[in-house]
């Protein structure tokens, strides 16, 4: 856990020279979608950075965003922003188990108090503490005392920055997403780990430290990492959305930046999925696609390095970066298509309007027989009563 | 309740109500009209009632048989642009078709979407007109009752939300889209109980009136 | 059992139809203007090809407009990397790849010769301390 040394050393401890360490800025700015112009200033800044300690949490999740996020054997940018961290905590990755992992935890937590980044996936399930443990600790429990001295906060995939599927309906464990948890259980963590000289721990209060949502199903591995740079290169967090997620990777929609968007505007859309619209590239909309109420950078940043992302690869987007996204009505619904069977309720409706009309009917034509047989027939002689 | 669950009511058991209304409220109101009959008419007739009627549905939709003045020609024009670019925004407009699709099994090309985007602004124009003309006209003005203006606003309002909707203005995209079909999903409730049931029953009134005329042999 | 379709039996799928998102043009004068601003007071400009959303084909037909010049350096650092000139002097095209080989970063760079062909100077330092190490022996 050497987290004296700054990023550039242990690049270079690593056997990468200046002239890689500044290819590996230029790659890191393009992905955190910053303009070129600024690779001096990353680079100065990575340089005399210190590795931040990381601590990874991961509650109800599928192991999916780590899955993500680990994808390479060999270094990529992703990978070497990761190695410049020090993970010093993380379920999946790390190699010690039970008791000698959480006394890592527990160390790190004391050595870098107020200073270490927390990473969350998974949600946090409230319903009942047991339903998900880790070393006999409950989630919230864990989550509550870790996040009393965490510099930042970072809830990675859907499922820790919405709820994600936990949290769909019915949502049987009561899952919450981390935002939500910590701004309703957050209000007087004991301070058991960052104690003071004095030996001071007042209860630490963390409703207002602000969580950073990376959400996806999972998330693109360089939105990760990207958010992990700009903390490295800028020391303090990036721009966010209203969603608390950020603006540089979920500022546009996938639509308003999907490449089949002029078929869209054109109306030439795919009916199934190997007509020969779809064949020819058409726009996923009437299969269901949720780009138009979407915000993430699959359109641009693509997947497994650039190659694709879903809508090229002939399937709709399913808006996984979005709150809610599996209650959504079905995959391959459009989202503005009515739910229900609305022809048979009309066929119904029209069947109640036959009868009732036909009743209606039989009622007015009832008054007016009535009204007829009352017509009193005026002679003159009535009129002349009145004088 | 969350913009998603929102959403889905909106688009779910609301809309099936609203059609239920809908479509019961349009028959009841047509069948009442046809079930009521007309008077016997004991005069010998002196032209064809069904040419007649079926002609008037027709000329009624041109300028015929009337001088035109400004006050007409203002409402024929705006009205005309009205109609028509509300029926293009409805039915030519990708996302419109694929709920009448999904609902009656029918579909038909649709029109660019930028094209619907000039068309609806187009429309919103000529309703803003239209009232306009309602305050300013004195005659107008004294025959206007709460439900004429609640009725402008029950039309407009689907055609600014939508607008709006597209182009994700003012709040987040499902709440946007949610509120739009809401605004529908009123001008579907209030149709069949307010004067918006011409759609369905000028034809009959067209038809009554020159079935009428063209009896006694006159040109309607 | 059951006959397996002959290769030239599998129907081919259709071209899919070519999307424009309209953006290879405006690059390409970005690319003229720089390269002008170059001429005029030297100053360089490096264009993120990633940070535009071009359609499949797109960064080809970018590629294939600017071509190939006199100068192609390869570069073997965190992976390879191509370095050249295009057929427009002052115009560098580099493309970064990972030791997988996937691309993590394409500019266009134009100036009269790219930073990192230039040695540094840490490195340089580096390269110093081991020439005296082998001179010792």
């Amino acid at each position: 856990m050497a987290n004296d040394q700054s990023i550039g050393e242990a690049l270079r401890a690593r056997g990468i020279s200046r002239r890689g360490f500044l290819k590996f800025c230029a790659a890191t700015a393009s992905m955190m979608a910053l303009p070129p112009s600024m690779v001096p200033g990353i680079a100065r800044a990575l340089e005399q950075a210190r590795r931040p300690s990381v601590i990874w949490l991961s509650f109800q999740e599928c192991t999916g965003c780590t899955e993500s996020l680990t994808r390479s054997h060999s270094p990529t940018v992703e990978g070497l922003i990761f190695d410049t961290i020090s993970l010093d905590y993380h379920h999946t990755l790390q190699a010690a188990s039970g008791s000698a992992a959480e006394a890592a935890r527990v160390t790190a937590m004391k050595e870098n108090w107020g200073k270490y980044l927390l990473v969350v996936d998974g949600s946090v399930p409230v319903g009942n503490p047991g339903f998900s443990t880790i070393a006999g600790v409950s989630n919230m429990d864990m989550l509550l005392e870790t996040a009393a001295g965490a510099a930042a906060i970072i809830s990675v995939g859907s499922c820790a920055a919405f709820g994600g599927i936990p949290y769909a309906k019915p949502n049987p464990t009561g899952a919450l997403p981390v935002s939500a948890f910590l701004s309703e259980y957050g209000k007087r963590i004991p301070n058991t780990f960052g104690a003071d000289e004095s030996g001071q721990t007042d209860p630490v209060d963390v409703t207002g430290k602000t969580v950073i949502n990376v959400s996806g199903c999972p998330p693109i591995p360089v939105v990760i990492t990207g958010v992990l740079a700009h903390f490295l290169t800028f020391d303090k967090l990036p721009e966010l959305d209203d969603l608390g997620r950020p603006l540089a990777f979920y500022g546009k929609s996938i639509h308003d930046r999907c490449y089949r968007r002029p078929f869209y505007d054109k109306g030439l859309f795919a009916n199934s999925f190997d007509d020969e619209g779809a064949k020819k590239g058409w726009c996923l909309y009437k299969l269901g696609c949720k780009g138009p109420t979407t915000y993430n950078a699959c359109a641009t940043t693509k997947w497994n390095g650039g190659t694709s992302f879903p809508i090229q690869s002939g399937h709709p987007c399913l808006g996984c970066s979005q709150p809610d996204f599996w209650d959504g009505g079905g995959f391959y619904n459009s989202l503005s298509t009515p739910t229900e069977k609305i022809a048979r309720a009309a066929v119904f409706a029209a069947g109640a309007a036959a009868a009732v009309g036909v009743a209606l009917g039989a009622a007015n034509r009832a008054k007016q027989a009535h009204a007829a047989k009352q017509h009193e027939k005026v002679t003159i002689n009535d009129l002349d009563k009145g004088t | 309740m969350s913009e998603q669950e929102l959403l889905q009511w909106v688009r779910g058991p609301a809309f099936e109500a609203a059609s239920v209304i809908f479509v019961i409220g349009v028959l009841v109101r047509l069948l009442q009209t046809v079930l009521l009959g007309r008077s016997k008419d004991l005069s010998e007739a002196r032209g064809s009632e069904v040419i007649g009627g079926l002609r008037t549905i027709f000329t009624r939709s041109v300028k015929h048989n009337f001088q035109l003045s400004t006050f007409n020609l203002y409402t024929m024009v705006a009205g005309y642009i009205f109609h028509i670019g509300f029926f293009v925004v409805l039915l030519l407009y990708a996302p419109h078709i694929l709920v009448i699709d999904q609902v009656m099994g029918v579909s038909w090309p649709s029109l660019p979407t930028t094209v619907v985007d000039a068309v609806t602004v187009v429309t919103i124009v000529s309703l803003l007109a239209i009232l306009v003309h309602r305050l300013k006209h004195p005659v107008l003005r004294f025959l206007s009752r709460f439900q004429d203006y609640f009725v402008w606003v029950v039309t407009i309002l689907p055609l600014i939300t939508g607008y709006l909707a597209f182009h994700r203005i003012g709040a987040s995209p499902p709440t946007l889209i949610a509120i739009h079909i809401l605004s529908v999903e009123l001008l579907m409730v209030v149709f069949p109980f307010t004067k918006l049931i011409h759609a369905f029953t000028l034809f009959m009134a067209r038809y009554y009136n020159g079935a009428f005329a063209g009896r006694r042999g006159v040109e309607s | 059992m059951k006959h397996m379709p002959d290769r030239q039996e599998i129907p081919s799928c259709p071209e899919p139809d070519s999307v424009a998102t309209g953006n290879v043009l405006p690059l390409l004068y970005e690319v003229r203007h720089a390269v002008q601003d170059l001429l005029d007071n030297g100053s360089e400009t490096v264009i993120d090809l990633r940070a535009i959303p071009l359609g499949p084909g797109e960064e080809e037909r970018i590629a294939e407009t600017l071509g190939r010049g006199e100068v192609q350096a390869r570069l073997s650092a965190l992976g390879p990397s191509e370095i050249i000139e295009t057929r427009f002097p002052g115009v560098w095209m580099c493309t970064h790849h990972n030791e997988d080989g996937e691309i993590i970063g394409r500019f266009i760079e134009v100036c009269l010769v790219p930073s990192l062909l230039c040695s540094q100077h840490e490195d340089i330092r580096d390269g110093l301390q081991a020439l005296d190490d082998r001179l010792q022996e």
